[in-house]
């Protein structure tokens, strides 16, 4: 009989269902709707409204002060050392430190707030998401494979990190900059102010031309870089096939292609990149030559004194920095608000639907489950359960048998409501389950499937994962009636060992006498077990049996069986074939019948007997 | 240190483009030094003698000065990118070939997502490296150096009241980037953890609803989230405070110019042009200081990351040809012979060991070996290809000890299925014909037919074309085995190693495939490693191991006989008349 694990069958599944925008590669640097996002993005600011407000005020003041020292530089030219008054030296030379100081200490406490607002803002993003994340259906994991999404998940919310706490001040500040100083250009001098503003528009039609290049050299990179990596990974995780096929000469040929074009496309996309300084550094030169000379052409005409050109350079040095910023930010802000757009689409992605308030109790819970009519399918209009009417007593075992694909995978996906059904209905105790809030459902059930899956925690806190304010006993007597103690206490840790990532320290059988005691724990009213046999020595093999048979006693156990122990001993078979079920009985009624189960039985060995 | 000193080895082809990239450095640096001297002269000749002429010359000449540094500075980034760039392919090269000549036990010490990391990451580190010294790494120095010096040409006293000042701001930059470092490092550690947080609650979503534990994990990512925020505020703190301080120094001294620059120009000792100029100078002395501050931390994990690469490079393949191996005949029969041979994995590999094992295996016999987990089945057939060296004793192929055979020509007339069948992202053809690329279509589809994959195959909408994705998980576990049960039976080996091979294919068509095989002569000697007793009935011999040493070896009939190991093995997996532990008391088939 043929086996495909849960993960499997989902696998198959999700593959065939074609990608929505999630599963996307490569990059979209330009959001699509950036108002939206940047609204959304601010109602994660709302609540600190209050501080807010205090920040734009101490901005506004370190601005002033900024802009202050510079001219008091003027000041000190003009009235002081031109009259060469000592005293008034000194004091402007003071009132020059004095403002430098408060300026600092503003802006060293704009960042200190900002950095409380910013994170904390951040961090009701980050749970919201993972929040949400607990609410969506299984079809959407399917849909979106673990790689894209975690990529999703860490780079776009950095994406937003990088919005909330780094641009967000760095615009503030630059762009009140920018225009303060502007309006102190004007007040000291309208012509040198004039001049200045000469720089802007070219200031960003640079900016515009180079970016349209760095965006398109910068695609190809990513392109590229994806297009080696994913050749470098192939090669090297396969390298044992490589080497047994006697194929390196082959893996090296695809990827030297792929570092070259890597090569290229980094060259073109960083020439392009690095293009934007010097070009504007020689604006900001080409400024102040200009500054300069046009001001010491009025200074001859005496329309303007050398204090005030000295602090006109002195600004328009203050004033190319942040408008440098501004351009450079241009496009990390559009990346930001990109990544912003993809957090919320998974934030608007819509939950499972759930019972409400009004759903019954499922406390006591019997365990009379029947199926009537069951109608469905992964895909609209591709059924794997066509139609599956089953009736199961209170207590006792049904086997589920069947060719893989067949649907039994499916059966446990339907009966805990990971999928809904697209017709029929299924009940346990007569009360349809779709009433049922799932929490309650899924409660009463107990699962063991094929792929064991543990967390990187204890193993007493796996146990417990089964029912978590069971005590520290309650779980090693689970793991005592699963037969599972006697490896556990091999460790030198015993309970207390960590399991590594994807509990990589234990064997698979192992692993599946943990799942038992976790379910053993977890007391369920109805059992669902995917058994797995293959890769499990006799030994391990004989005790999963035995924790497997004191797991289903008394309780309703719906089994994927390959063990023929658990197939004979069964109070019901069910033949699933495609999406159907073909024939129904015990093991010996059905052997008796000769139809497709004896056929299926048959085919478990040739020949000999002992 | 010594490991960026070998690294230099991979910037020395290009010191042309490199040499001209810090000559193009140099010149920049030298004419951004000069415009502060043109001011001043602007500003002391030209407005205060009322020489108007000055004035335009000398903003004629900065802005030529400026144009020029604009074509330099182009062709410094062209250079310095082009440099870096060739650098990282180049390592990336050497790194990825130097992994082709890996053996298994190298890979099994150094993993994928490793050896993928020192091929990203840490190939970017360097070559941000090489980057950066071409560029700010060069520049800031220059820059501060060349100032310095200026600064006390135009003013010897005046620069000397500016000691105290750049000695502090010096040291107030050290301490600032040696606390930098361990903060970020904190932060990283907690995004970790997060996502491992975030990781797990994906892969085991299935779980989590199951067990109704959404809100315990809610919990689990909220308390590593609030982990993750502390740290981050004091990262940010950290960062606000430095910026503020590291400008009031600067500020500081821009002052100090004013007040001391100021009362010796009312003395007569310094002009006004003279001032200005020296605050030029000042920043652009301060400025560079601070840049290359910050690149203490690109230094610190560019050593790192040299460390680590070169450990990879240092690397010998454990497997090696001997320095007169041989090729085998091409009339080798495959012969294979086990003497006295002991194995265990070296390193951290926790693997099955092996003692005392002699075994014959005649050319054209099937043989199967059974046994539990772990008791050293996948590993006695992995020293046949050489995957890994006997630890004592020896084997022989047609009596030549293997270790004296050319691996190539000891992989040409083997092929292996492995346990975890690795498939290519191409089409299912490329797959089949992986070993073998000049096969014909004919050859394809008869090794397809005897592996049971034809059918399935055909039933894709593409056929032979369908595209396998990255890992083939576009397919099922038995298509994948049998994809690469097909790859295998193309190159018609004279060994065949079937490892666990068709554990997700049923027995019927695991029993069709082995039929076919024998039939249609794909191999003269099959090596199958089961689980299965079902697997192994038909075998010439049957091999049981436990742990590490040859229990028993026959056929099944002898076996049944003679050995309870191999019976307790069958009782349990097949149908039977001795009952199986039957707490339900039924009777048994």
């Amino acid at each position: 009989m043929m086996r495909a694990s849960t993960r499997e069958v989902r696998d198959v599944h999700a593959a065939m269902v074609p990608r929505g925008p999630m599963g996307m590669r490569g990059i979209i640097e330009k959001p699509r709707h950036a108002r939206g996002a940047i609204v959304r993005l601010l109602s994660y600011l709302k609540p600190f409204r209050g501080v807010l407000a205090l920040v734009f005020l101490l901005i506004v003041a370190f601005t002033l002060c900024g802009l202050l020292g510079p001219y008091l530089m003027g000041v000190a030219i003009d009235r002081y050392i031109a009259t060469k008054d000592v005293s008034g030296l000194a004091g402007v030379a003071a009132l020059m430190l004095g403002v430098y100081v408060v300026s600092n200490i503003l802006q060293a406490a704009t960042g200190w707030i900002m950095a409380r607002v910013s994170q904390n803002a951040l961090k009701q993003v980050r749970n919201d998401l993972f929040s949400h994340l607990q609410s969506l259906p299984l079809s959407f994991f399917d849909r979106n494979p673990a790689g894209a999404l975690m990529s999703r998940l860490t780079n776009d919310v950095d994406a937003v990190n990088q919005a909330v706490s780094q641009n967000i001040t760095s615009l503030f500040g630059s762009v009140l900059s920018l225009f303060g100083i502007l309006v102190a250009m004007f007040l000291l001098d309208r012509w040198l102010a004039l001049a200045t503003l000469v720089v802007v528009p070219i200031m960003f039609a640079f900016t515009r031309f180079v970016a349209r290049y760095t965006r398109k050299g910068f695609r190809r990179l990513q392109g590229a870089l994806s297009e080696l990596n994913s050749t470098m990974e192939e090669s090297i995780s396969g390298h044992k096939v490589v080497k047994a096929f006697r194929r390196s000469d082959a893996a090296m040929e695809s990827f030297k292609k792929a570092n070259d074009d890597v090569f290229r496309a980094g060259v073109y996309a960083n020439t392009y990149a690095l293009l934007l300084m010097p070009l504007t550094g020689v604006l900001g030169n080409f400024f102040v030559i200009v500054l300069a000379g046009l001001g010491g052409w009025l200074a001859l005409r005496d329309l303007v004194s050398v204090g005030v050109i000295a602090t006109f350079i002195m600004y328009g040095q203050n004033f190319i920095n942040p408008l440098r910023q501004l351009a450079n930010m241009y496009n990390s802000i559009q990346a930001a608000l990109a990544g912003a757009e993809r957090v919320f689409e998974i934030l608007d992605t819509p939950a499972e639907v759930d019972a409400g308030a009004d759903a019954p109790p499922f406390e006591e819970v019997r365990g009379d489950v029947r199926f009537e009519h069951v109608r469905f399918g992964y895909q609209p209009g591709v059924p794997v359960i066509k139609d599956m009417t089953l009736a199961a007593k209170r207590g006792t075992t049904i086997a589920l048998v069947g060719p893989t694909g067949a649907g039994k995978t499916t059966v446990i996906n339907l009966l805990t409501r990971f999928y809904e059904i697209d017709e029929g209905s299924i009940s346990i105790d007569d009360i349809d389950i779709r009433r049922v809030r799932k929490a309650d459902l899924r409660r009463k059930l107990g699962l063991v499937l094929q792929d064991t899956f543990l967390f990187s925690d204890t193993i007493l806190e796996n146990i417990r994962y089964g029912r978590p304010d069971a005590k520290d006993e309650e779980c090693m007597y689970a793991a005592r009636t699963a037969e599972a103690e006697h490896f556990i206490l091999q460790f030198p840790q015993g309970y207390h060992t960590d399991l590594t990532e994807r509990a990589g320290n234990l064997s698979q059988g192992q692993r599946q006498l943990l799942a038992i005691a976790r379910a053993i724990l977890a007391d369920p009213s109805i059992l669902i077990l995917d058994e797995a046999t293959s890769s499990v020595d006799t030994r391990t093999e004989a005790r999963i049996q035995k924790a497997l048979l004191r797991l289903m006693a008394g309780r309703t156990s719906f089994v994927i069986a390959h063990r023929l122990s658990t197939i004979r001993d069964a109070d019901q078979v069910l033949v699933v074939k495609d999406g159907e079920i073909v024939e129904r009985g015990t093991h010996y009624e059905l052997l008796e019948r000769r139809g497709f189960y004896r056929h299926l039985y048959e085919s478990q060995f040739k020949g000999e007997t002992i | 240190m010594g490991n960026l000193r070998r690294f230099s080895s991979f910037v020395r082809p290009y010191w042309k483009q490199s040499l001209a990239s810090l000559v193009l450095l140099t010149c920049l640096v030298a004419m951004d030094l000069s415009i502060p001297r043109l001011i001043q002269r602007i500003i002391d000749h030209g407005i205060y003698r009322h020489d108007e002429r000055v004035i335009v010359v000398t903003s004629l000449i900065m802005l030529a000065i400026s144009v020029v540094s604009a074509v330099f500075a182009v062709g410094n980034n062209v250079f310095s990118v082009r440099v870096s760039e060739s650098v990282a392919r180049d390592l990336r090269e050497a790194i990825f070939r130097h992994i082709q000549s890996f053996s298994y036990g190298n890979l099994d010490e150094q993993k994928t997502g490793q050896l993928m990391v020192r091929l990203t990451s840490d190939v970017n580190a360097l070559k941000g490296l090489v980057h950066i010294s071409l560029r700010i790494g060069t520049r800031s120095p220059l820059l501060m150096i060349g100032s310095l010096f200026l600064m006390v040409r135009t003013s010897p006293g005046l620069a000397l009241s500016m000691v105290p000042l750049l000695l502090l701001t010096s040291a107030t930059v050290g301490f600032f980037a040696t606390r930098m470092e361990p903060l970020f490092r904190a932060v990283q550690e907690k995004l970790d953890r997060l996502n491992n947080v975030l990781q797990e609650n994906v892969a085991g979503v299935q779980v989590v609803k199951a067990f109704v534990r959404a809100d315990h994990e809610r919990a689990r990512f909220g308390d590593a989230n609030e982990d993750l925020t502390r740290r981050s505020i004091r990262v940010m703190e950290f960062m606000s405070t430095m910026g503020p301080v590291l400008t009031l120094l600067v500020n500081a001294a821009v002052v100090v110019v004013v007040w001391v620059g100021g009362q010796r120009s009312i003395r007569g000792d310094l002009s006004v042009g003279q001032i200005v100029a020296f605050t030029n100078y000042l920043m652009t002395t301060m400025t560079p200081l601070i840049m290359t501050a910050m690149l203490a931390n690109t230094w610190a994990s560019a050593i790192v990351s040299a460390r680590r690469v070169y450990r990879v490079l240092d690397t010998p393949p454990e497997i090696r040809d001997a320095e007169n191996a041989v090729w085998l005949p091409s009339s080798a029969e495959g012969r294979i012979v086990f003497e006295n041979v002991s194995f265990h994995y070296g390193g951290s590999h926790d693997g099955a060991v092996l003692e005392d094992v002699n075994l014959t295996i005649e050319p054209g016999q099937t043989v199967a070996f059974l046994g539990a987990t772990g008791a050293g089945k996948t590993t006695l057939v992995h020293l046949i290809p050489r995957f890994y060296d006997v630890t004592s004793g020896r084997i022989t192929i047609d009596g030549i000890d293997i270790r004296q055979i050319r691996q190539d020509s000891l992989l040409s007339v083997m092929a292996v299925v492995p346990q975890e069948s690795i498939l290519f992202s191409g089409t299912i053809r490329e797959n089949i014909r992986y070993g073998k690329p000049e096969a014909d279509d004919a050859e394809t589809v008869l090794a397809a037919k005897a592996a049971q994959a034809h059918d399935f195959i055909l039933a894709f909408e593409n056929g032979y074309d369908t595209h396998v994705e990255e890992r083939g998980v576009n397919l099922s576990g038995g298509q994948k085995q049998r994809i690469a049960i097909a790859r295998a039976l193309l190159a018609r080996p004279k060994i065949l190693i079937l490892d666990d091979a068709t554990s997700s294919v049923d027995v019927e068509t695991e029993t069709k495939i082995h039929d076919a095989i024998a039939a249609q002569h794909f191999a003269r000697t099959t090596l199958i490693v089961a689980q299965r007793v079902s697997t192994v009935l038909k075998a010439d011999k049957i091999v049981i191991l436990d742990q590490g040493r040859i229990a028993a070896q026959g056929t099944h009939r002898t076996l049944i006989e003679s050995s309870s190991i191999y019976r307790e093995i069958c009782e349990s997996q097949l149908t039977g008349s001795i009952p199986v532990d039957d707490s339900r008391g039924r009777a048994p088939a």
